[in-house]
C-alpha cells in the first residue's frame, strides 16, 4: 500500500498541497463517501481538542490541590475522581496517578514507546514530548534532560521518570513555589505551566 | 515488537528542542488526521491494535516521519485491514469514487463532547488474581516478540520492585491481535536507575507500568 508519490497526479485546485495534505483529503473524501465519518464530526473533534482541554485545565487543578489540603490528598489518592469532580474527564485521562513533587522527589513523566499524555487535563502532547530526543533520553539521562529545560536539582533530589506503558496517566503536581502565600486559585493557577505537570521544569516563583 | 518505537534509552537523537509558543495543529491536515483517527474506527479495533499499526514500520520510516504522519499512515493501514476500502480505493480517493454503503455507526458530531468525555477505560471489572505484590521483586522477562507489546526492551531481563497495584487492565499483546483481551494486574514497578543503566546511570529510578504476563519472580 505504498503511496509515497504523487508525481501523477492532477495539478489542479490542490497545486498547492503537499503530498501529506493530499493524502489526508484523498483519506477523508473516501472514508465520508463510504459512509464511515462525517466531516461535520471531524470539524467537533477538532474544535474539541482546540477549545476544551488544555494545560490550563491542570493548572486550575493544582492550584486547588495547593489551596485546599483536603483535596491535595484526595488528588493524590484517587486522581481520577478528584480531576473529574473539577470538570475534567474522559479520553486518555481515564485511569489518572498524580504524583507530588517535594523537597526530596522529583517526579517526571515520558512515554518512550509512543506519546502518551493525560489529554484531559494537559491537552494533547507538544511536539518535544512525541520527539525521538526526549523518548529516548528521559528515562537514562533525566538531569541531562531536565537541564535542557533549564532544570538544575540538588544531587540530594530523587529523580523518578515515569514511562507511562499502559493506560495509566499520570500528571505530576509541581511544588508550590515561595512567596505565593495568600495567593487565590486563580493567581496560582496562572503560574503553573505545562511543563511542570509533566516535571521537566519547576514552577518558578514571583520575581523578588 | 523490537521496532523503532521502543526506543528508551537510545542514542543520536540529539537535544530536547521545545518550540516557543507552539500551536495545538501546526497545519489543518494534523487536525483532520487526528479526527479521522478518533472516528473512523467505529469500534472496529482497539487502541493497541491502532498502536501496532503505527509501530510496525521500517526504522527509517518511522524515525523519518512526523508524529501526525504516522498516524496517517497508521490510518491507511487500518481502513484496510478492516476491509473498510481497498488499496486501490485509496489510490484511486478524490477521483470522484462514490459508493452506496452506509453504515450507522459513524460518530455524530453532537455526541462528540460526551464521548471524549465519557473516554473508554482499558480497566476491566472482573476479578482476577494477582500474580505479584507490593514490594516484591520482579524481573521483566527476557523476549522478543515480533508483536505487539508494551513492555520496552530496557527492562528485558531487569530487577525491579511492585510500587503500586493498579488492578485489572486489557492485555494489549493479545488485544492489538484480536486474540482476546486477557485482563490481568498492572503495576507500576519501579527499577533502580543504576539496575538500568550501571556506570552510565544519572541516578533516581524509572516505574514502568508492566502486566502481569511480563513480569517473573527475581
Amino acid at each position: 500500500m505504498s503511496r509515497d508519490h504523487h508525481h501523477d497526479h492532477d495539478h489542479g485546485e490542490y497545486s498547492e498541497l503537499s503530498d501529506v495534505e493530499l493524502r489526508v483529503r484523498a483519506l477523508e473524501s473516501l472514508l465520508t463517501e463510504k459512509g464511515y465519518v462525517d466531516p461535520a464530526t471531524l470539524d467537533a473533534l477538532v474544535q474539541y481538542h482546540e477549545e476544551k482541554i488544555g494545560p490550563r485545565n491542570g493548572a486550575a487543578v493544582v492550584a486547588r490541590a495547593w489551596s485546599d489540603n483536603d483535596y491535595k490528598q484526595w488528588l493524590l489518592s484517587d486522581a481520577t475522581a478528584a480531576i473529574a469532580s473539577v470538570g475534567f474527564e474522559g479520553r486518555q485521562g481515564e485511569d489518572m496517578l498524580v504524583l507530588e513533587n517535594t523537597d526530596d522527589v522529583h517526579n517526571m513523566v515520558v512515554c518512550t514507546l509512543c506519546s502518551c499524555y493525560p489529554w484531559p487535563v494537559l491537552g494533547l502532547p507538544p511536539v518535544w514530548y512525541k520527539s525521538a530526543p526526549y523518548r529516548s533520553r528521559a528515562v537514562s539521562e533525566p538531569r541531562s534532560v531536565l537541564a535542557e529545560f533549564g532544570t538544575q536539582l540538588g544531587q540530594d533530589v530523587e529523580v523518578r521518570v515515569w514511562d507511562s506503558t499502559a493506560e495509566l496517566r499520570y500528571m505530576v503536581l509541581p511544588k508550590r513555589p515561595a512567596g505565593t502565600e495568600g495567593w487565590s486559585e486563580e493567581q496560582l493557577a496562572e503560574i503553573v505551566s505545562r511543563n511542570s505537570m509533566i516535571g521537566t521544569e519547576v514552577v518558578a516563583g514571583p520575581a523578588s | 515488537m523490537n521496532g523503532a518505537q521502543d526506543m528508551g534509552g537510545s542514542h543520536g537523537f540529539g537535544p530536547v528542542v521545545e518550540e516557543i509558543d507552539e500551536p495545538q495543529f501546526h497545519a489543518d491536515w494534523e487536525g483532520r488526521v487526528l479526527a479521522l483517527n478518533l472516528s473512523a474506527g467505529g469500534g472496529r479495533w482497539s487502541i493497541d491494535t491502532g498502536r501496532f499499526a503505527r509501530e510496525d514500520t521500517p526504522p527509517a520510516d518511522y524515525l523519518s516521519r512526523s508524529y501526525y504522519e504516522m498516524w496517517l499512515y497508521g490510518l491507511e493501514k487500518l481502513v484496510v485491514e478492516y476491509d473498510m476500502v481497498t488499496v486501490d480505493e485509496l489510490a484511486a480517493a478524490g477521483n470522484g469514487a462514490s459508493f452506496d454503503e452506509v453504515t450507522d455507526r459513524r460518530l455524530r458530531p453532537e455526541v462528540v463532547e460526551r464521548v471524549m468525555r465519557s473516554g473508554g477505560s482499558a480497566r476491566v471489572d472482573v476479578e482476577v488474581d494477582a500474580l505479584f505484590g507490593v514490594g516484591d521483586r520482579v524481573r521483566a522477562k527476557v523476549g522478543a516478540p515480533r508483536t505487539h507489546t508494551r513492555c520496552p526492551q530496557y527492562v528485558r531481563g531487569r530487577i525491579g520492585t511492585i510500587e503500586i497495584d493498579h488492578g485489572v487492565f486489557v492485555f494489549p499483546d493479545t488485544n492489538a491481535h484480536e486474540l482476546g483481551e486477557k485482563p490481568q494486574h498492572v503495576y507500576a514497578v519501579r527499577f533502580e536507575a543504576e539496575e538500568l543503566w550501571g556506570h552510565d546511570s544519572e541516578g533516581g529510578a524509572v516505574y514502568v507500568d508492566l502486566w502481569d504476563d511480563y513480569l517473573e519472580t527475581a
